[in-house]
């Protein structure tokens, strides 16, 4: 059986994983950002309705 | 004027020819834009004077924020054709060829339903629903009808660029009386003179995408009388906020002089020759003396109108978080 050889593309060099590197942990930064409003405003929110009980 | 037809959208080039990095997708939220509409979103916030969590104000204002850069994103999608020909703008992600067109296109979707959803969960659905508003109308009644099809492109899309205040105002109190569309108001009519004063010293780059702006639609003398008189509309009106409680001494006496300034400047640009082309009678220096002129008119108009927006809305901003504006006053 003969190993094919895949020839790499011209555009996947070091300069692009690096930058998709870079964007990578912007996204997941955003998304940690996201999920932590989320789940403040909704922590807020829901002590605002909240109705003591004594 | 008959529409510019559209070019083959970016979105359809297979990929990057040049590696994007987080800071080409930051760009094109147009982070420049976003800093006025938080400002402006801001003020009319703290102008509402109602009490809120300063969490949930930070999260309302982000949201307007991301809003304003997702349309922003969804501006250079759509506009990426005519963006690439133009030398202000074709540095942007999309034309470079960082960012593919389908990918600011995403963007611009995604972050348009997250600002929009979570701003209605964390204030109200008023408030969001003005976003939303907001969005539709400056990517598709600016970017995709108005801008190249009629020379009041900005005149109504300014109402886009105008309403943060009240979206603001919105979601500090669920509603939007009748002092948060002042401010709505004094955005609107301060954009074409501050846009055509951009475009008289810029319309050759508008002239060769075929977008027609004032100067190229209907000439450089017709644009300075429209800005001179949209600048005594747009004057008084910065005067109205003292006498309707929104506004205290301070913000008069800023909006006064102001307006002082911007007038003249206006009667300035109108006087001047700026968008003409240089007179072929006059030789060398001579010939091109008046135009030069006549441009540094314009860009001292650009510039004032940015300052004197900038403090009015400071002014705003000032007396109502010192508490000594009118309407703070009584309460």
């Amino acid at each position: 059986m003969t190993q094919e050889t895949i020839e790499r593309p011209k555009y996947d060099t070091e300069a692009f994983r690096k930058a998709r590197s870079g964007r990578n942990i912007a996204l997941g930064l955003g998304l940690v950002a996201f999920v932590v409003i989320v789940f403040i405003v909704t922590v807020i929110r829901m002590g605002a309705n909240a109705t003591p009980h004594f | 004027m008959k529409p510019l037809p559209m070019t083959e959208p970016a979105a359809i080039s297979p990929r990057p020819a040049i590696p994007a990095l987080w800071s080409d997708y930051l760009q094109l939220l147009k982070p420049r834009v976003m800093s006025l509409v938080v400002f402006t979103a801001l003020t009319g916030f703290v102008c509402a004077g109602a009490p809120s969590n300063p969490l949930l104000a930070g999260v309302a204002i982000l949201c307007i924020a991301v809003g304003a850069g997702a349309s922003g994103a969804l501006n250079m999608w759509f506009d990426a054709d005519i963006d690439a020909k133009m030398r202000r703008t074709r540095g942007r992600p999309v034309p470079m060829g960082k960012v593919l067109g389908a990918e600011a296109a995403t963007m611009g979707v995604v972050l348009s339903l997250f600002s929009i959803m979570l701003l209605g969960m964390t204030t109200n659905w008023l408030a969001a629903g003005m976003l939303a508003f907001t969005i539709f109308f400056y990517v598709v009644v600016y970017t995709m009808w108005l801008k190249r099809w009629t020379p009041q492109n900005i005149v109504i899309g300014g109402l886009a660029g105008a309403l943060p205040p009240a979206i603001g105002w919105a979601a500090a109190t669920g509603e939007a009386p009748l002092n948060a569309w002042l401010m709505v108001l004094i955005i609107f009519l301060w954009t074409p003179p501050h846009a055509w004063a951009l475009a008289l010293y810029t319309s050759e780059d508008y002239a060769k995408v075929g977008v027609p702006m004032m100067p190229v639609a209907r000439g450089a003398a017709s644009t300075r009388k429209q800005i001179f008189l949209y600048s005594l509309l747009f004057t008084p009106v910065c005067l109205v906020p003292a006498f309707t409680g929104l506004g205290g001494p301070a913000y008069l006496a800023i909006a006064a002089a102001g307006a002082l300034v911007f007038l003249l400047l206006a009667w300035r640009v109108f006087r001047s020759k700026a968008g003409d082309a240089p007179d072929e009678r006059l030789d060398g220096e001579d010939r091109l003396y008046a135009v030069r002129a006549g441009a540094k008119d314009a860009r001292n108009l650009f510039a004032f109108s940015i300052l004197y927006l900038t403090l009015l809305f400071a002014a705003l901003l000032g007396e109502h978080l010192l508490g000594v504006a009118p309407l703070e006053l009584l309460k």
